[in-house]
């Protein structure tokens, strides 16, 4: 008996329709039935598409535009949702179901202050007073450990970082106490840093205020954090069902498995392949010298703000050099000073040992055709307005001065090197899936036969499985026909398994570089070893790990600070030397092999202090120079 | 246990030629869209056809001619007209006749031709000027983007007709002059419209690919972003018409228009405004014609951006 009254939410044989032209409907998702006990967390995790998204929504008596309740009942305490008359599914929005969704800076009015926004709901649905709603806002700012708590209220969205946004929808989702919430993807965006940050406060409040929750992810290593059950989505059909733990530790099926398989393994030093030199030559094909390069100018002339200081790095012919380190530490701006979109200040860039200009109308055609760039948004990166051979064969006709018949043949060749059927020629991009489009933003990268790819952040926005496609097309790529690549990732586990070399940025200075094996083995540099800490593992009870270790503590929570002084890691750094750190930047500390550390501490001293944590990995001894 | 009955390895194997996308393809391909049109759209279509016929055949199908004054009763209402000094010299008019005793029917057809022609080419013109500076503007720098607008901000605070006096009253009025007068002073807020459009184009990442790739201006304005912002000018286009059709009919009011005995739509209402006493047909029935024409071109704007448009319900379906 007590079990049956536990029940929360009941969701049973749920059909879900999406309306085509032809009337038909095209069904999304197909005969679901579970339940969710009160204080439980359920996970639904799958991969984009397979209508996680609209069963999450299902619980609010909601359906997207175009789809249709076929059949099912949702049933919370026992009532219909999906028959619920509008006053009464009013009174249940916001109230007793709290949806939150994926991208908090989309979610919030820019003009309308944070502590506002967040109590808006629970005040108009008359669960709280004004004061009441305030006083429970302080409270829940208090728990999910946000910045200043009593003053937060106050700030306007853009004021708050991505993290600490998120935080704040979490706790206007939770402020009228709901009975059920609704996560949708709510960490997918963020940093490896900022993700455990989040995550940690999520886990936190759900259980102190012994809320149940539906938490929407395509990512098990973030699901075994945080959720007591998980269901595997596919193609709107239930795959399996279990506790965290058998799914983690005893996948049955067969999909579980490949989802498990996708699942980035934390970055360690031997995943990478081994260097290949095949394609080597005397000159490196890419290499920069002391780069700087911002944005604004002020009255005298300098930068307003300072990027990049300083960046030397050097791509060998065949090579992939990946460059890590979180949101905002100028890995993007780096790419586009080399191809020239953003003229640096000063410094030089050198293709095959020869200069190119700065600004991209001085350099050559040639020169232009060397080095692509290829972004990290493949929807917008593709005009929906041009067809796909359009869009491929314009660097073609462009940069080889091929036409007619020769292009044709050349975009068909393109097509089938990033494993597309040649079809898809006559497709506008809209037509074609997340996957599909990067490949053919790939594709138009490699149609100009380039001799270094820049690649940023081109499978941050897909699937584990659908970037594993393109990953391992990218390593074939490089083995037939020895392009070098620039590979920007904030995700370490890609760029470990795919570079030879590895850049660690931090605001805008190198802090670490050199060969993968090296720089992982074990990692020395502070941030290169909290970048690596923070990468979620698939192990239940990993984040409370983490969260004991002293490296996350003084890592996390923090935004990335530009800073003219000193080490600009100072402040969130473990190993810091006061008065030395924060006034001098750092020396170069070469570790042979041209592995390059900067730091101010020894390298004997990184190296000691990183394998003693690898021993006494739960130790909270304070050592401090 | 859901209804787990799908076979996984089954689907392996019938995609086994694109092994790549195993749990990708779906679903597997587009629905060729069909491009239905609404009644009003099909409507539409059929009244726009119909005056661009009556362009060319109007002049033949016309009872009378465009200049002759056939009957000695102006203002007649539609029918048989009988002169009423005249016995028995009576004649019929579909629409009546005008202030001058001239078939209104007749010049209604035959206006067709002067104003559609002039006011499709004004708008053209106006479109293309406006067009490829707006995006010029917005291409090529903050610097040429100010020199662009501050000459536009001086051309657009100067009120439509008073410019057009102006130069009509310096060069003489013919209808080439007409359509370079016309579209010249519409191109104005055309380059606004444009720049403030391509500028949210140019902040995507394809236009920064073709950047990277160095395309030149031609290829940025005609191929880059035209295409993306093509629906929104083709909404504006509709009403720039009528704007043009109306400042073509306010200039020949003042006689610096069309010149009379040419009809023109715009010039028939002003001409035959009195008319409106004797509920003649006279002003009506151009008036008829200029919202018919307009109000079928905005349908067909608004059938097209709904077919496109179906974009937007398709990314809430996402």
């Amino acid at each position: 008996m007590s079990r049956e009254r536990n029940i929360l939410l009941e969701i049973d044989h749920l059909r879900i329709d999406a309306a085509t032209d032809n009337g038909k409907g095209v069904p999304i998702v197909k005969d679901i039935s579970f339940t969710v006990e009160r204080g439980n967390v359920v996970a639904l995790i799958g991969e984009s598409g397979s209508g996680k998204t609209t069963i999450g929504l299902s619980t609010l008596g909601y359906t997207k535009p175009g789809l249709h309740v076929a059949g099912g009942h949702v049933r919370l305490e026992g009532e219909d949702i999906l028959r619920m008359d509008p006053v009464s599914l009013r009174k249940l929005r916001g109230r007793r179901v709290a949806y939150l969704a994926q991208s908090a800076a989309a979610t919030f009015n820019p003009a309308i202050k944070i502590g506002k926004q967040v109590k808006e709901s629970a005040v108009l649905h008359g669960v709280l007073t004004r004061d009441e709603a305030n006083e429970r806002a302080g409270k829940l700012y208090r728990a999910l450990e946000l910045p200043e708590p009593d003053r937060i209220g106050n700030r306007y969205p853009h004021q708050v970082s991505g993290g600490q946004l998120q935080r704040v929808m979490a706790a206007m989702a939770l402020l009228g106490k709901p009975d059920l919430l609704v996560l949708d993807e709510p960490t997918t965006a963020l940093d490896v840093t900022t993700q455990i940050e989040v995550l940690q406060a999520f886990k936190k409040v759900i259980k102190e205020e012994k809320a149940a929750a539906i938490y929407i992810s395509h990512d098990l290593s973030v699901v075994a954090q945080i959720a007591n059950y998980v269901i595997v989505v596919y193609a709107g059909e239930i795959m399996e069902m279990g506790t965290v733990e058998q799914i983690i530790n005893n996948p049955k099926h067969e999909y579980t498995r490949r989802l498990m398989c996708a699942v980035r393994p934390p970055p360690r030093a031997d995943m990478g392949n081994a260097t290949s030199d095949d394609h080597m030559r005397d000159v490196p094909a890419l290499q920069t010298r002391k780069i700087v390069a911002g944005y604004g100018k002020k009255a005298d002339g300098s930068l307003a703000v300072e990027v990049l200081s300083d960046i030397d790095i050097t791509v060998e012919h065949g090579h992939a050099v990946g460059i890590i380190g979180e949101s905002g530490c100028g890995k993007s701006t780096l790419a586009r000073v080399v191809a020239g979109l953003t003229p640096s200040r000063s410094g030089q860039t050198l293709l095959d040992g020869v200069e190119l200009p700065r600004a991209l109308n001085e350099r050559h055609r040639g020169d232009l055709r060397k080095v692509q760039l290829i972004s990290q948004m493949a929807d917008t990166a593709l005009n929906p307005k041009q067809r796909i051979d359009e869009i491929l064969g314009r660097p073609v006709e462009l940069f080889l001065g091929l036409k007619g018949s020769e292009k044709r043949r050349k975009v068909m060749e393109l097509l089938k090197l990033v494993e597309l059927p040649v079809e898809f020629a006559g497709r506008y991009p809209e037509e074609l899936s997340g996957g599909q489009k990067q490949r053919i933003n790939l594709a138009r990268g490699l149609a100009a036969d380039p001799e270094v790819l820049l690649c940023d952040e081109v499978i941050s926005s897909l699937d584990s499985i659908v970037g594993d496609n393109i990953i391992r097309l990218l390593k074939g790529l490089r083995k037939k026909i020895g392009v070098s690549f620039v590979f920007i990732s904030h995700d370490l586990s890609t760029v470990a398994s795919f570079a030879d070399e590895i850049v660690v940025l931090y605001a805008g200075r190198v802090a670490e570089k050199g060969p993968v094996s090296k720089v992982l083995s074990p990692p020395s540099h502070p941030y290169t070893r909290l970048l690596i800490a923070s990468v979620p593992q698939m192990r239940i009870g990993w984040i409370e790990e983490v969260m004991e270790s002293r490296t996350a503590q003084a890592g996390i929570a923090r935004v990335v600070t530009f800073s003219k002084e000193g080490c600009p890691f100072f402040v969130r750094c473990p190993l810091g030397i006061p008065n030395t750190c924060d006034k001098v930047v750092p020396p170069e500390r070469h570790c042979g092999n041209n592995h390059f550390l900067y730091c101010h501490r020894k390298i004997s001293f990184l190296k000691e202090d990183a394998s003693e944590r690898v021993k006494v990995k739960k130790s909270d001894r304070i050592r401090m120079a | 246990m859901g209804a787990g009955s799908m076979n996984i390895t089954s689907e392996n194997k019938t995609n086994a030629h694109v092994a790549v996308f195993e749990f990708e393809g779906r679903p597997a391909a587009p629905i060729k869209r069909e491009v239905k049109i609404s009644v009003p759209g099909k409507i539409a279509i059929a009244i726009v056809l119909f005056w661009v016929a009556m362009c060319f055949v109007g002049p033949l199908v016309a009872p009378y001619r465009e200049a002759d004054i056939v009957a000695d009763q102006t203002f007649a209402p539609a029918g048989e007209s009988c002169s009423p000094f005249r016995k028995g010299v009576c004649s019929f008019h579909l629409l009546g006749t005008d202030y001058l005793g001239r078939d209104v029917f007749s010049r209604v057809l035959y206006g067709s031709r002067t104003t559609m022609g002039i006011s499709v080419a004004a708008t053209l013109l106006a479109y293309v000027i406006g067009v490829t500076f707006g995006i010029t503007a917005a291409i090529r720098g903050p610097k040429l983007d100010m020199v662009l607008s501050r000459i536009n901000d001086v051309f657009i605070s100067i009120p439509s007709i008073m410019l057009g006096l102006v130069v009509i009253a310096a060069v003489g009025t013919s209808i080439p002059i007409l359509i370079v007068t016309a579209g010249a002073i519409y191109s104005t807020t055309v380059f606004r419209l444009s720049r403030a459009f391509a500028m949210d184009v140019m902040v995507t990442d394809f236009v920064e690919a073709a950047r990277a790739r160095g395309e030149g201006l031609w290829w940025m304005l005609y191929r880059e972003i035209l295409p993306n912002i093509v629906m929104p000018l083709a909404t504006d286009f509709g009403i720039r018409l009528i704007y043009i059709v109306l400042f073509i009919a306010s200039l020949s009011f003042l006689g610096l228009g069309v010149q009379p005995p040419v009809a023109d739509w715009g010039g028939l209402v002003r001409e035959n405004i009195q008319g409106i006493a004797y509920a003649s047909w006279a002003p009506i029935a151009p008036a008829l014609a200029i919202s018919s024409l307009t109000i079928s071109i905005n349908l067909i704007v608004d059938e097209m951006s709904a077919k496109s448009g179906g974009k937007l319900a398709k990314s809430l379906l996402k």
